[in-house]
Parts: structure tokens; sequence; C-alpha cells
């Protein structure tokens, strides 16, 4: 190990706290919804504390209950997002990367959205 | 000279060995995305006896067969991307002189993960994804540093041999 390469390993190192410190610091009024969307494209709006199952277009569906959301299933074959633990904080979110669906949670402010349509 | 499309042919042979036995180790940390990176030590260790060229070459060929037997069309788009990128810099830090084995691994692998992600970020066309980005800087460093150190000891003990 040369000099560099731990000056490297500290900038790398110290970049990742920063933005750790960012992520952790940021949250959160204890307000969810859950945002949704399907080719980059809009698809719904769901609040974290309604226990509710959501098809997306015979692709995926998606499980809200105690307030956490998860991927309960999808035809994928690599599976990935529904082995991913169920996101409930801000900022949190599970992609499923075969079927571009994404689900995120954002806190109602940064949603823009007046209401959910229940 | 005339010996480098058998050396080739073994090297493409090892770094696929070493995909495959990527795949045989679960890791799930729910962060997708992370592994350990073994058929980059193939990589290194070529970029160090031969040059960029060849390491070029043995990264496209093996991604691209990795894929087709392991993965799916993603994975080599993703592969591809973070390949390219990590290669690019450990070429350039190389050039510099200033790192040793491990350090060009760690930048390697850390620029693995980051160009993955720039393409994931394309893919779903959202930033959420940049949510992994620390643990993903993370990863990539300690397995680069793993990689790094496994091949700086094999550089050592193949000193004497000739790739091309």
């Amino acid at each position: 190990m040369k000099r560099s390469d731990l000056i490297l390993a500290g900038a790398v190192l110290a970049v990742a706290a920063v933005i750790l410190a960012y992520q952790f610091f940021r949250q959160d009024s204890g307000e969810h919804l859950v945002e949704i969307s399907v080719d980059g494209e809009h698809f719904g709006t769901y609040d974290l504390t309604d226990e509710q199952t959501i098809e997306i277009d015979d692709t995926n569906r998606v499980v809200i209950e105690d307030g956490a959301a998860r991927m309960e299933w999808a035809d994928c074959p690599d599976q990935i997002c529904v082995n991913h633990r169920a996101v409930s904080k801000n900022g949190e979110s599970i992609i499923c990367l075969p079927n571009q669906v994404v689900i995120t949670i954002v806190s109602p402010e940064e949603s823009g959205l007046d209401a959910v349509a229940q | 000279m005339k010996n480098r499309a058998a050396y080739f042919g073994v090297l493409t042979a090892l770094a696929l060995i070493f995909s495959y036995i990527e795949t045989l180790i679960p890791i799930q940390f729910g962060v997708p995305g992370i592994k350990l990176g073994l058929a980059n030590l193939i990589i290194v260790i070529v970029l160090y006896k031969t040059d960029w060229r060849e390491a070029l070459l043995l990264s496209v060929v093996r991604i691209i067969l990795a894929g087709f037997i392991f993965g799916n069309l993603f994975s080599i788009v993703y592969s591809l991307a973070g390949g390219f990128l990590s290669l690019t810099v450990m070429v350039l830090l190389k050039r510099t002189d200033r790192f040793s084995v491990a350090g060009i691994s760690m930048a390697g692998g850390v620029c693995h993960n980051i160009g993955q992600l720039v393409v994931a970020m394309i893919v779903v066309e959202t930033y959420q994804v940049g949510y992994y980005l620390p643990v993903l800087l993370i990863a990539g460093l300690i397995t680069g540093a793993v990689i790094g150190a496994v091949a700086g000891e094999v550089l050592k003990r193949i000193r004497n041999l000739s790739f091309q």
C-alpha cells in the first residue's frame, strides 16, 4: 500500500460518509407516501399507513403493511426486488430493473400532491 | 508473441470460471449489485502483465460470455458500463505510477459500481437509485482492496511469466 492508495480510500470513504450523513439527517417527518413509477412514468401514489396490495400491469405486486412497502411478487427472472427488504424510510426505494418498476418512499412535501386518491 | 492467442484463451477461461464461482456465492445485502468481482482479479493481472488493450478485450469478451451464460441482456449492459469505467480509471491511475495494485483495484471496484449505478439511473429514469451510492462506494472499496491484495501477491509470484 502506498500513501496515494490510502488517500484514495479515505476520499471514497469520506464521500460515502457525507452522503450517508445527509440521508440520515434529512429524515423526516414521519408521514410517508409510496410512489410507484413504471418505465419512468408515474403509476400511482399510495399512503404508507394504508394496508393494501397493488397490482402493477400483471408484472409486479406491491404489498403495503406494517408501515412498510415491499415487492411481494415479480415475474422477472432475477427476483432481486422480491428479495429486497421492505422500505419505509424517506428516499428508500425498491427497483425492479427488468420491468422498470420503481417503488420510492417520499414525504408528502416532496411528492407535490395535494391529496392521495383512495 | 506466438503464444498470445493461447494465453488469451486460458485467461478468458479463467475469468469465466471466476464469474461462475461468483454465481455460486450468494451475497444478499438487501442492496442489489454487490459482488466480489473475482473476475476483476484476472483483468488487473492482465493489465499489469500486458497492456490496457489486452485487458479491455478480455474484459469485454468475459462480460459478454458470462452475460449470456449466467445473466441476461440487462446484466451485460450493466457490466459493460461498469467494466469500461472501471478499466478506464484503472489505466489512467496506473499511468500516474503513484498507486500500488491495491489502490488501482480499489479505484476499479468503486468505479465499476458507479458505472452500473449510472446505467441503472438511465434505465429506470430516476435518481432515487442514487440512494444506494454510499453503500456501493464502500462495497467497491472493500472488494477492490481484497482483489487488489490478491492480485498483488499473484503478480509477485508470476514475475518471470510473460503472457506475450
